[in-house]
């Protein structure tokens, strides 16, 4: 006897097995993705430098970084449920170490970054400045230093099994703290000010155009291979079993595994992402301040995520640009008006939604096979799943 | 699938929560292999008696499994030890496919190399609880789109691919049909063979074709151990679990406390 329950709902049942789809098969998958990416990268390394000029180019080069700062939100909210509201106190913790770096490296050997003659009144560097005139510190440590900070934090906070709205509080809350912390020292971290007039990028000048193409060029490159590792890890097994916890915490917990853990490795991926973004931000654009890392900008991360769609790839991506490109053109124009029109569409999107713009996409390709289906949210999971497969 | 048959000792147990004594001093054993069904009316402790077995709630006293103490242990390592569990409401994940939900049932002890890797094909132990719970037609439809019953086998699936070798079944057969339930019953007969069950159930009909021993619980205490037909003759189980025995017919709650 092999099986005992033969499926004895099936007579009753009209809900039809699921249509079987010409078998794509997982190299027929593969292609199609690397197709994708091969067309992004022709998009970011020919069309917009040929198309752009010098200034939107380096517009676009900032826009980038906060997608890769998406690209972690996408992982850690869309597929882990965890709404991070803080994702600017990595940003800020990847900048500043790299601005920290490139401001030693401007003053020379043996100087003082300029802002601490001004303000310092100090005699020689701070402790906690020298490792970060070391390049072979401060690059890691742009991008591991949040995944510390991220790890400590989420450690703390998944094994005491607080989420949700508590969560994203407890988050918010870090990035205000984190803001206050650099106001107040504005001796040694330039206060409201932040790190300004960073002149050089290990020894290329970052006035030259032809090395802002450059910095442009390493951005886009980052954020395909972010793209490329959130792919993986939302494919691989471990990324069914993100959504799983997503899904139902307590049940994942009866299967043996720990939650906290599962969640913690999205969490701290989203943290080093961001800690990326946030030192490939300070040579585009040439400064890291409070402003530009604290709550308002952590909230405008996750709006961009949610308006492209969270549990996507490309979703988070394409809505943080959009976001930041709406900001810069609409603001320019209409000043006042901005942060109303990107509160409103935030509300929409979330309340009207949820899957985002890119769910729109889904609903145009599914137009046409009229069977009845489950929902919109749960077909294009499904279509999704069905390439994991 | 190896590991062999273990009982579940339960002595003095006790859970309270703010002053209420849920479960007041309970010893039971259940048999390697046994297929035990727990009842009682309404608030009897049943559901936290399983609650505490799995670490969801603190208790007192003590649950061995085999030669294992279970109590004091958190839940995800409880369910290491091979003791699995089932809820009242069905807890798949929608979202997920039933090949997906099963293949993550069965992966607790990957390490992160696998867990990191994508899925090739369908691991054997999934393929052959797919084909036990006869869901195998349906390995790549999403859970929330299963029909009831399915889920509930689903779930048993889920716990067949962990290697569970103590199932804790909350309700199983709760809304199903006829066919459904015969269907549960006979899988609960065949997962018994290697393996021992513990049953919450208020269905009488499905407790008395598939229940081998039965216990019945009354206000946090064991009232009647024994098989169907020695619980059913007994006058205190006719008295507190059935109300007036004349008009016992079947069934005579829906809830659960």
């Amino acid at each position: 006897m092999t099986t005992v329950a033969r499926d004895p709902v099936a007579a009753a049942d009209p809900a039809p097995a699921p249509p079987t789809r010409p078998a794509a098969g997982p190299s027929r998958h593969r292609y199609r993705a690397a197709a994708g990416f091969a067309f992004g990268a022709a998009l970011l390394f020919a069309v917009a430098p040929l198309v752009l000029s010098d200034f939107r180019l380096s517009l676009l080069a900032k826009y980038l970084c906060v997608a890769m700062v998406a690209v972690g939100i996408g992982l850690a909210w869309g597929r882990g449920g965890m709404l991070t509201l803080g994702q600017g106190v990595f940003f800020g913790l990847g900048g500043y170490a790299m601005a920290m770096h490139l401001k030693l490296a401007d003053a020379g050997p043996g100087n003082m970054p300029d802002f601490m003659l001004l303000y310092g009144q100090l005699d020689e560097l701070p402790l906690w400045w020298r490792p970060f005139a070391s390049p072979w510190f401060a690059l890691p440590a742009t991008v591991l230093l949040p995944m510390a900070v991220a790890f400590v934090l989420g450690s703390l906070v998944f094994r005491r099994r607080v989420r949700g709205a508590y969560f994203a509080i407890l988050s918010q809350a870090l990035a205000a703290a984190m803001v206050i912390l650099l106001i107040g020292q504005q001796g040694t971290t330039g206060g409201t000010n932040g790190l300004t007039d960073i002149q050089g990028f290990f020894g290329y000048d970052l006035d030259d155009p032809v090395n802002q193409r450059m910095v442009y060029f390493i951005i886009a490159g980052t954020l395909l291979a972010l793209l490329a590792l959130a792919r993986h890890l939302t494919q691989c097994r471990y990324g069914e079993l993100l959504v799983a916890v997503r899904d139902s915490e307590e049940r994942v917990r009866f299967l043996g595994y720990d939650p906290a853990t599962v969640k913690l490795v999205a969490y701290v991926v989203a943290a080093g992402m961001a800690g990326l973004a946030g030192a490939l931000f300070v040579p585009a654009v040439g400064i890291i301040s409070p402003a530009l890392i604290g709550i308002v900008p952590s909230i405008e991360f996750v709006i961009g995520v949610a308006v492209g769609g969270r549990a996507t790839l490309l979703g988070p991506v394409l809505g943080a640009v959009a976001v930041v490109w709406a900001r810069t053109a609409l603001s320019e124009r209409f000043p006042g008006t901005w942060t109303y029109l990107q509160g409103l569409l935030f509300v929409v999107v979330v309340a009207f939604l949820p899957g985002g713009l890119a769910s729109l996409i889904g609903l145009a390709r599914r137009r046409d096979d009229g069977e009845p289906r489950p929902g919109l949210l749960r077909r294009l999971r499904l279509r999704r799943r069905e390439g994991a497969a | 699938m190896t590991g062999q048959l273990h009982g579940l000792y339960v002595r003095d147990l006790r859970v309270s929560f703010d002053g209420f004594t849920a479960v007041d001093g309970v010893s039971l054993d259940v048999a390697p292999g046994d297929i035990r069904f727990l009842i009682g009316p309404n608030g009897a402790g049943k559901t936290t008696l399983v609650d505490a077995v799995t670490g969801l709630v603190r208790a007192t006293g003590s649950v061995r499994f085999g030669d294992r103490e279970l109590l004091g242990r958190p839940v995800h390592r409880i369910s290491r030890l091979g003791v699995g569990r089932t809820f009242q409401t069905s807890t798949v994940f929608e979202e997920l496919t039933v090949l997906q939900n099963l293949d993550i049932a069965a992966g607790a002890r990957r390490g992160w190399g696998t867990l990191l890797r994508r899925r090739h094909g369908v691991p054997d132990e999934v393929a052959e609880a797919l084909d036990v719970i006869g869901l195998a037609s349906r390995a790549d439809q999403l859970a929330g789109t299963l029909a009831h019953g399915q889920k509930q086998w689903l779930e048993i699936g889920m716990l067949l691919v962990q290697d569970t070798r103590l199932l804790l079944l909350d309700e199983p057969v709760a809304g199903m049909s006829h066919e459904e339930r015969d269907a549960t019953g006979q899988l609960l007969e065949k997962v018994s063979q290697d393996r021992t069950v513990v049953v919450i159930e208020h269905d009488m009909d499905f407790l008395r074709r598939f229940a081998r021993t039965v216990t019945v619980l009354h206000a946090g205490r064991v009232l009647s151990e024994g098989t169907v037909a020695q619980v059913q003759a007994d006058p205190r189980v006719q008295e507190v679990y059935l109300g007036h025995p004349v008009d016992a017919g079947s069934a005579p709650t829906r809830t659960e406390a």
